[in-house]
């Protein structure tokens, strides 16, 4: 029993994470400090203001963190805040794009150019980060469709990121919240909240408690948590219950692996 | 020798105590206004900022600048009359930095002029011979993965440092070494560092350049195709030496469904909890960086590793000053070395 | 000079963008600035030469029928593809590139990483052994943590997220710190060296 055919163990997993996304069962999502501090930060930045969007993430990560994207911008986009986005992974800017159109566009008839705009892709990671901090201009003259950036309204006066109120960063590894926290809050000061993976996530609880990081949001979790926040429950929320349940099983297969391996330890001469 | 070093590393230190107080000490001076940070609109700092006046106390010590420097874009006014040629802000980090260069410099040289240095045994690093002996022994390959980021990546660079000297192992033992390398740009420093290894062996001969293998840049395709490799070549022996993300636990997962033995080392370390489940070796965090050190003994790189030690010796110092301090409600040191 | 040029281009630009974190000069700043603009473009050729070794590598794999040649000719067209239809039909929302992208590579990468899920469940059973004292703290800590961290933990026991709080604002992150601060002095001690040239592996083997 102890040498499991491991297929059984994908089969168990997969019915386990199946059965409730296709049958909810709604357990109730506690708010942590973390997102509560993530949704805070961004509440308090004015109305109206020009916020920039690091979409580092790509369609790997996309179940996990086109969540918290489309939650953060849901808020950002409620308080008529401008959305300057750009992406550091190749992958990122079509999903940006989704995120910006269906939130902005569909949702709260924003318009591209004037209420958001998607910079693109832009390589060099650590380096187009600093850049930033000087000069966005310099570092995108141009928006993902090529539209020199001086002809777009929503980036008259924005000239680096001290022409920004925060920066909202969503994080699949690297370049990701560790870099813009090394490289931009501690040159240039400005206000970070950041969502990543929830492998991640314990990495940067350091940089939450000293402060560098405005709030955190830890995986499919901590996005269901910002739709709670926000009183618009979507994917993540209805992901806790497969989570849940998932997050049981492994527990179960923990203790299951230990009884097999004690009880084979008792019978072995 | 112990003493010169002693002398320097108390010398380090207490340089740094005595720039702490005399900045703090002049915190008194009010200086003229100075942006404390940001200068756009609403722009918080979410970092507990010191005073403006602890800013201007360290550019007169400093560097006799009256005006402290605020974030990007900002220019000095020729109408104060200052050209700032060092950002008073800073130099916390430009004093740690200047110390901790200082010790990697003066330990290269200790080590380059033969001194003798201890560095503790790292089990997983003398499990790569017994794991190369393995494979030879079973008669099969020996797997090495550098990670899937780039030459720029540190990790990377370190990489091929060990890979080296296992080519070199390899080689001496004929065992076929497959490296699937996952950055195009890592292909010909692969090529060259296996080849020398080869070489330095004696078995130039035994080198095969269609073992290193490009397989993608593509994250998961190279993933794919290392599990591909695994599961058709059945090496004896998977070495995963380098920078990791999500893929660790998919290809630590396989190789060991293949019975594989299992070394890793990542200065990734949300990965590192993957790869200590599922392999038999872990160099965890800067035990990678020392292993250059270790199989080497080439000096500047046991320098750098003494180097290292000293500096982590003279953090923890700090911390617990800084924690005394704190618990007696004196805040100055901390003040000082928060990033501005 | 095969090797010294690149030393002495290192030493120069790796010192000076260390000398533009201190000194707020304007002039110094439009040096970084420019500098960091040309990192930028030469970061950007690097996807030219990847696509150029792409192209090289699998298509000699293909004409002198190497292993695995056949998995080559779809690479080689779905680049070709992907390449012409973003060049020629665009990449915007609604063009042909954009439905590849959306239809095709998100599905396939997305599924990829999902198998996490079952590895880690295959692992978690198969290795997480209670040998020693510190395993069964390890497991305790495991168990408490992946309950704190989904609704059902607060189902269970209402104290679970505030006891898999404090496990990782406490233990857990005193020890990240060290291991991060571990490895920040490593990589800050590599940059030295590659600086002042006392490591030169990327360029090559000596």
């Amino acid at each position: 029993m102890e040498k499991l055919d491991r297929r059984y163990i994908f089969l168990v997993i997969l019915l386990v994470v199946l059965v409730p996304l296709i049958a909810p069962v709604g357990l109730p999502v506690r708010v942590s400090r973390e997102v509560q501090s993530a949704y805070d930060a961004v509440a308090g930045v004015p109305d109206g203001s020009k916020v920039y969007f690091a979409a580092d993430y790509d369609p790997s990560t996309m179940p996990e963190l086109h969540p918290m994207a489309l939650a953060t911008l849901d808020h950002l986009f409620s308080k008529n805040c401008k959305v300057i986005g750009a992406c550091l992974w190749p992958g990122g800017p079509p999903l940006l794009e989704d995120a910006l159109r269906r939130i902005g566009e569909l949702r709260f008839g924003k318009k591209y150019g004037v209420d958001f705009v998607n910079l693109g892709y832009k390589p060099g990671n650590e380096v187009v980060m600093v850049s930033v901090g000087r000069s966005i201009p310099a570092t995108f003259p141009a928006d993902f469709y090529g539209t020199p950036i001086e002809k777009l309204e929503i980036m008259k006066g924005v000239e680096n990121l001290d022409d920004v109120s925060m920066i909202v960063n969503i994080s699949a590894g690297y370049p990701g919240t560790k870099e813009w926290v090394q490289q931009v809050q501690s040159r240039y000061h400005v206000s970070i909240a950041s969502g990543c993976t929830a492998v991640s996530a314990p990495e940067y609880y350091p940089y939450f408690q000293s402060g560098q990081l405005a709030g955190l949001l830890g995986g499919l979790s901590g996005a269901a948590e910002y739709e709670k926040l926000v009183g618009k429950p979507g994917t993540a929320t209805r992901g806790m219950d497969a989570q849940s349940l998932g997050h049981l099983v492994i527990i179960a297969f923990i203790i299951l692996g230990n009884i097999f391996y004690f009880a084979s330890k008792k019978k072995a001469p | 020798m112990r003493s010169t070093k002693s002398i320097l590393v108390l010398a380090g230190f207490l340089l740094l105590l005595a720039c702490g107080h005399v900045l703090t000490a002049r915190a008194e001076d009010p200086g003229p206004a100075s942006a404390a940070g940001a200068s756009g609109p609403a722009a918080a700092s979410v970092s507990a900022s010191p005073s403006a006046s602890d800013s201007s106390g360290s550019a007169a010590v400093l560097s006799g600048v009256l005006v402290s420097a605020d974030s990007a874009g900002a220019e000095a006014t020729p109408a104060e009359g200052a050209v700032r040629w060092f950002d008073p802000k800073r130099a916390n980090i430009a004093i740690v930095v200047a110390v901790f260069f200082m010790l990697v410099l003066v330990f290269i040289r200790q080590a380059g002029k033969g001194a003798s240095f201890f560095i503790r045994k790292i089990a997983g690093l003398d499990a790569i011979e017994e794991a190369i002996g393995r494979a030879t022994e079973m008669g099969k390959p020996v797997l090495y993965v550098p990670g899937i980021d780039d030459v720029n990546n540190i990790q990377t660079i370190y990489s091929m440092v060990i890979l080296g000297n296992v080519a070199k192992l390899v080689a001496r033992y004929e065992t076929p070494l497959i490296v699937p390398v996952c950055r195009a740009f890592v292909v010909p420093l692969a090529e060259e560092t296996v080849k020398q290894g080869y070489l330095d062996a004696g078995h130039p001969e035994a080198y095969n350049p269609n073992n290193i293998r490009y397989l993608s840049d593509e994250q998961f395709a190279f993933t794919a195709g290392v599990d591909g490799i695994m599961l058709r070549e059945r090496p004896a022996a998977n070495l995963y030496l380098g920078s990791f993300f999500a893929e660790s636990l998919v290809l630590a997962e396989t190789g060991f469904s293949t019975g594989a033995i299992q070394i890793a080392g990542t200065a990734n370390i949300h990965q590192l909890p993957f790869f200590v489940v599922a392999c038999d070796y872990t160099l965890i965090g800067e035990e990678f960086f020392a292993a250059t050190a270790y199989l080497s003994k080439e000096a500047k790189l046991v320098g750098t590793l003494k180097g290292s030690d000293w500096m982590k010796i003279l953090l923890i110092a700090a911390l617990v000053i800084g924690a005394v301090l704190e618990t007696f409600g004196v805040t100055a040191f901390t003040r000082w070395l928060i990033v501005q | 000079m095969k090797k010294e040029l690149p030393l002495l281009i290192t030493a120069i630009f790796g010192s000076f963008m260390v000398i533009d974190y201190f000194v707020p000069h304007p002039a110094v700043s439009a040096v970084g600035e420019t500098l960091q603009q040309w990192a930028i473009i030469v970061i950007s050729f690097s996807y030219v030469l990847g696509v150029a070794n792409i192209a090289r590598i699998n298509g000699e794999k293909i004409s002198k029928r190497s292993r695995d040649w056949p998995f080559a000719l779809p690479l080689l067209a779905g680049l070709a593809f992907m390449l012409g239809v973003g060049i020629f039909g665009g990449i915007g929302q609604g063009t042909l590139f954009n439905d590849f992208y959306i239809y095709a590579y998100t599905p396939m990468s997305g599924t990829m990483f999902s198998l996490l899920a079952f590895f880690i469940a295959s692992a978690a059973f198969r290795s997480f052994r209670v040998r020693t004292v510190e395993a069964a703290l390890l497991a305790a800590a495991a168990i408490i943590v992946m309950l704190g961290r989904v609704p059902v933990g607060a189902e269970i026991w209402d104290k679970i997220p505030a006891i898999s709080d404090w496990i990782n604002n406490v233990p857990q992150m005193a020890a990240k710190r060290a291991i991060l601060i571990g490895a920040a002095l490593g990589a800050i001690s590599t940059g030295l060296k590659v600086i002042l040239g006392l490591e030169r592996n990327y360029l090559g083997g000596e």
